[in-house]
C-alpha cells in the first residue's frame, strides 16, 4: 500500500517528451505544487495526529518513565532502574494478576472463538433463513451493553439465590451451589463465562459473515458427497476461516488481558486475589496505593505482553494470505 | 442438499440452547427489578404484585435526569469531533496517499494492541497538569484520541477503496484539495461515517475506566461509569440495582436494534481488516 503515492507522481512526469527546458520547467512547477500538495495532506491529518500523540502516545512514553522510578504522584521522582519489574515478579498478587490473565484468555478467546465458529457452521447447515438471522442477532445482544453493565447482571446470576444455583438445584445438582464468585476455586471461572456470554456473539457473527462469503459451491459439492457436518467442518470451514480465525483470536486475546470492567464490578479482583487481573491491579496500585511506579511497570509489561502475543497470531495470518 | 433430521434437530436444539444461555440473563434481571424494592428473589420469579415504580424509583435515585444530559453531552461532544478529524486523516492517508502514508497508518494501527489500562495512569497526571482533570474535558479529550486508531483506520479502508478516476476529474476542474475532500468524498462516505458514529456513541456510552478515573462526581460521567457508583451505593438492594442496571442498558439496546446492520458492518469490517 505505500508504493502508489509516488509511482503516480513520477508517471505523470516521464511520459513528457518535449524539449529539456519545458520538462525542467514542468518538474520544477509539478514538484511544487506536490509539495504543496503534501503539506495540505499533512494539514489533514494533523489534527487526529496530534490528539493521538497527545493523549495515547506521549502517555505511553510516561508510562515507561514511570515504571522506572519510584513516585506517589506527588513528590519527586526517584530513579530505580528495573526494581519495580522485579517487584511486579516478586509480589504474587502481581505475579498472579497476570498468571488470571492468562487462564481468562481461555475463557474469553478459545471457547468464543471455538464455539462461535462451531455455531457460525451450524447455522450455515440447518438454519440459513430467517431463525439463522434471530439466532445470530440474539447471540450478538451481551456485545453492545456496557460490560459494567454485564458485570452487575452476571454478579446477580452468579450469587446465592441467584439464577445460576436455581438451575443447578432444578437438575438436582442442588449440592454443589454456591456464591460462584466468592469462591476461591470456582470465581475466575465464573469471570470466565461473563466473557463467554460477552464475546460468544461477536465471534460468531464474525464467522458467519466469513462463511457467507465462502464460495457455496464448496459446500453443495461436499454435501452431494453426503459429508456430515464435522467432515465439512474441518476440511472446509476451518481452513477456509484461518484470517478470520486469526482476527477473531486478535481482537479476544487483546480483549481478555485488558479486562478490567468485569472484574471491578463483579468481583472487584477478589475472594483474596482469585480473580484479579493487570487492569485492576494498576488501578488499585496507582489510585489507592498511590504506588505509580510500579502500578506503570505492570501496565508496560501488560503492553508488552499485548504485542507479544499478537505477534505471532498475525504472522500466522500473512502465511495464509500467501 | 442431504442434512439428515438428527442433525437438523441436534443443530438447532445448539442454537436454541446458545439463545437460552444470552437472553436468560436479561429476563433474569427484569423479574428482579419487579420485585419489592430490598427483599431477595430467586433468580427466576414472576412477582405476585410487580413493582413498575422501582423503574422510577431507580430512575430517581440514580440522578438518572443528570446523568442522561452529562452522557449524551459528553456523546455529542466525543463523536463528531472524532469522526471530522478521523475522517479527515483517513483521507489524506487512504485516499491523498501523502508522503509517509504507511508510516502514519502503521502509527495509528499499532494503537489498536494499547489497552486504556496501560496509560490510563499519565492520561490522569497529564489531565492535572493541564488543569481538566475533572472538567468537562476530561473524559472527552483522551477519549477522542483513544478512538483515533480504530476509527482512522476504518475510515481510511474507505477511501482507499475509491476509484481515483473521480479525484483526477475534480482536479481538472480546479478543486481544491478541500472541495475534494468535503464536496466529493464525504457525501460518498456517508454510509461509514455513520457506521462509525453509532459505534463511537455506544463505546462512549459504555466507557467505564476513564469516567472512573478522570471524574470524580459520578453524575458527571458517563452512563456506564455512573452505574459503578450506582453499585457501590445499592449494592445489597437487589431489585433496585437491577431496574437501574435496565435503565442503563436500554438505549444501548434500542440503538442496537435500530442500526444493527451498521453496528455489525462496522465492527466487522474493522476487525475483518486488522
Amino acid at each position: 500500500m505505500p508504493a502508489p503515492a509516488r509511482s503516480t507522481t513520477t508517471s505523470t512526469v516521464t511520459p513528457d517528451n518535449g524539449p529539456v527546458a519545458a520538462v525542467l520547467s514542468r518538474r520544477t512547477y509539478l514538484s511544487k505544487r506536490v509539495r504543496r500538495e503534501t503539506f495540505i495532506g499533512w494539514l489533514f491529518v494533523l489534527p487526529a495526529l496530534l490528539m493521538y500523540a497527545v493523549f495515547v502516545l506521549v502517555p505511553l512514553l510516561l508510562s515507561i518513565l514511570y515504571s522506572f522510578n519510584r513516585w506517589n504522584g506527588v513528590g519527586p521522582m526517584t530513579w530505580v532502574g528495573l526494581k519495580n519489574y522485579l517487584t511486579v515478579f516478586e509480589v504474587p498478587d502481581l505475579l498472579g494478576s497476570i498468571f488470571n490473565a492468562f487462564w481468562l484468555i481461555v475463557w474469553f478467546s478459545f471457547i468464543p472463538v471455538g464455539l462461535g465458529l462451531v455455531t457460525a457452521s451450524v447455522i450455515n447447515r440447518v438454519a440459513t433463513g430467517r431463525f439463522g438471522e434471530i439466532a445470530r442477532t440474539v447471540v450478538f445482544l451481551p456485545y453492545i451493553i456496557a460490560l459494567v453493565a454485564a458485570g452487575i447482571i452476571w454478579g446477580w446470576l452468579f450469587s446465592l439465590s441467584g439464577l445460576v444455583n436455581q438451575i443447578l438445584e432444578a437438575i438436582g445438582l442442588g449440592a454443589i451451589t454456591r456464591a460462584w464468585l466468592g469462591d476461591f476455586d470456582w470465581a475466575l471461572s465464573a469471570v470466565g463465562i461473563i466473557g463467554i456470554w460477552v464475546l460468544l456473539g461477536f465471534c460468531t457473527v464474525l464467522m458467519s459473515t466469513a462463511i457467507s462469503k465462502v464460495d457455496p459451491a464448496l459446500y453443495e459439492s461436499a454435501r452431494i458427497d453426503g459429508s456430515n457436518w464435522f467432515a465439512e467442518f474441518v476440511s472446509i470451514t476451518v481452513p477456509l476461516l484461518k484470517q478470520e480465525i486469526g482476527v477473531c483470536l486478535t481482537v479476544t486475546v487483546i480483549f481478555a488481558l485488558a479486562t478490567f470492567d468485569i472484574v471491578y464490578v463483579s468481583t472487584a479482583g477478589g475472594p483474596g486475589n482469585a480473580t484479579s487481573v493487570p487492569g485492576l491491579q494498576i488501578y488499585i496500585l496507582a489510585f489507592t496505593q498511590r504506588n505509580i511506579g510500579v502500578a506503570s511497570a505492570l501496565a508496560v509489561m501488560l503492553m508488552i505482553l499485548v504485542v507479544v502475543i499478537i505477534i505471532p497470531i498475525q504472522r500466522l495470518n500473512k502465511e495464509t494470505e500467501q | 442438499m442431504k442434512i439428515g433430521r438428527g442433525e437438523l434437530i441436534a443443530g438447532r436444539a445448539l442454537l436454541v440452547a446458545l439463545m437460552a444461555f444470552t437472553i436468560l440473563p436479561f429476563i433474569s434481571i427484569f423479574m428482579t427489578a419487579l420485585h419489592p424494592s430490598g427483599t431477595v428473589p430467586s433468580g427466576l420469579e414472576w412477582p405476585a404484585h410487580p413493582q413498575w415504580g422501582n423503574f422510577v424509583e431507580a430512575f430517581k435515585m440514580a440522578n438518572m435526569t443528570t446523568l442522561v444530559v452529562s452522557s449524551v453531552r459528553i456523546v455529542l461532544f466525543v463523536v463528531p469531533v472524532a469522526l471530522v478529524i478521523s475522517t479527515m486523516a483517513g483521507f489524506a492517508i487512504g485516499l491523498l496517499r501523502i508522503p509517509g502514508a504507511a508510516v502514519l497508518l502503521f502509527l495509528f494501527v499499532f494503537g489498536l494492541t494499547i489497552p486504556f489500562s496501560g496509560i490510563i495512569i499519565p492520561i490522569y497526571f497529564l489531565e492535572r497538569v493541564v488543569g481538566i482533570y475533572n472538567t468537562p474535558l476530561a473524559i472527552p479529550l483522551p477519549l477522542i484520541a483513544l478512538y483515533m486508531p480504530f476509527a482512522v483506520f476504518w475510515m481510511r479502508a474507505h477511501f482507499v477503496n475509491m476509484p481515483s478516476e473521480m479525484s483526477e476529474a475534480a482536479r481538472v476542474d480546479g478543486a481544491t484539495t478541500w472541495d475534494l475532500f468535503w464536496r466529493i468524498h464525504v457525501p460518498l462516505a456517508r454510509a461509514p461515517i455513520a457506521s462509525l458514529g453509532i459505534l463511537m456513541s455506544v463505546w462512549t456510552w459504555n466507557q467505564f475506566l476513564l469516567a472512573l478515573v478522570l471524574v470524580e462526581d459520578p453524575s458527571q460521567r458517563t452512563m456506564a461509569g455512573a452505574l459503578g457508583a450506582f453499585q457501590g451505593h445499592y449494592a445489597t438492594d437487589i431489585p433496585l440495582l437491577c431496574a437501574g442496571t435496565i435503565l442503563i442498558l436500554l438505549p444501548t439496546l434500542v440503538i442496537f436494534v435500530l442500526f444493527q446492520r451498521q453496528i455489525i458492518a462496522a465492527l466487522l469490517q474493522g476487525a475483518v481488516k486488522g
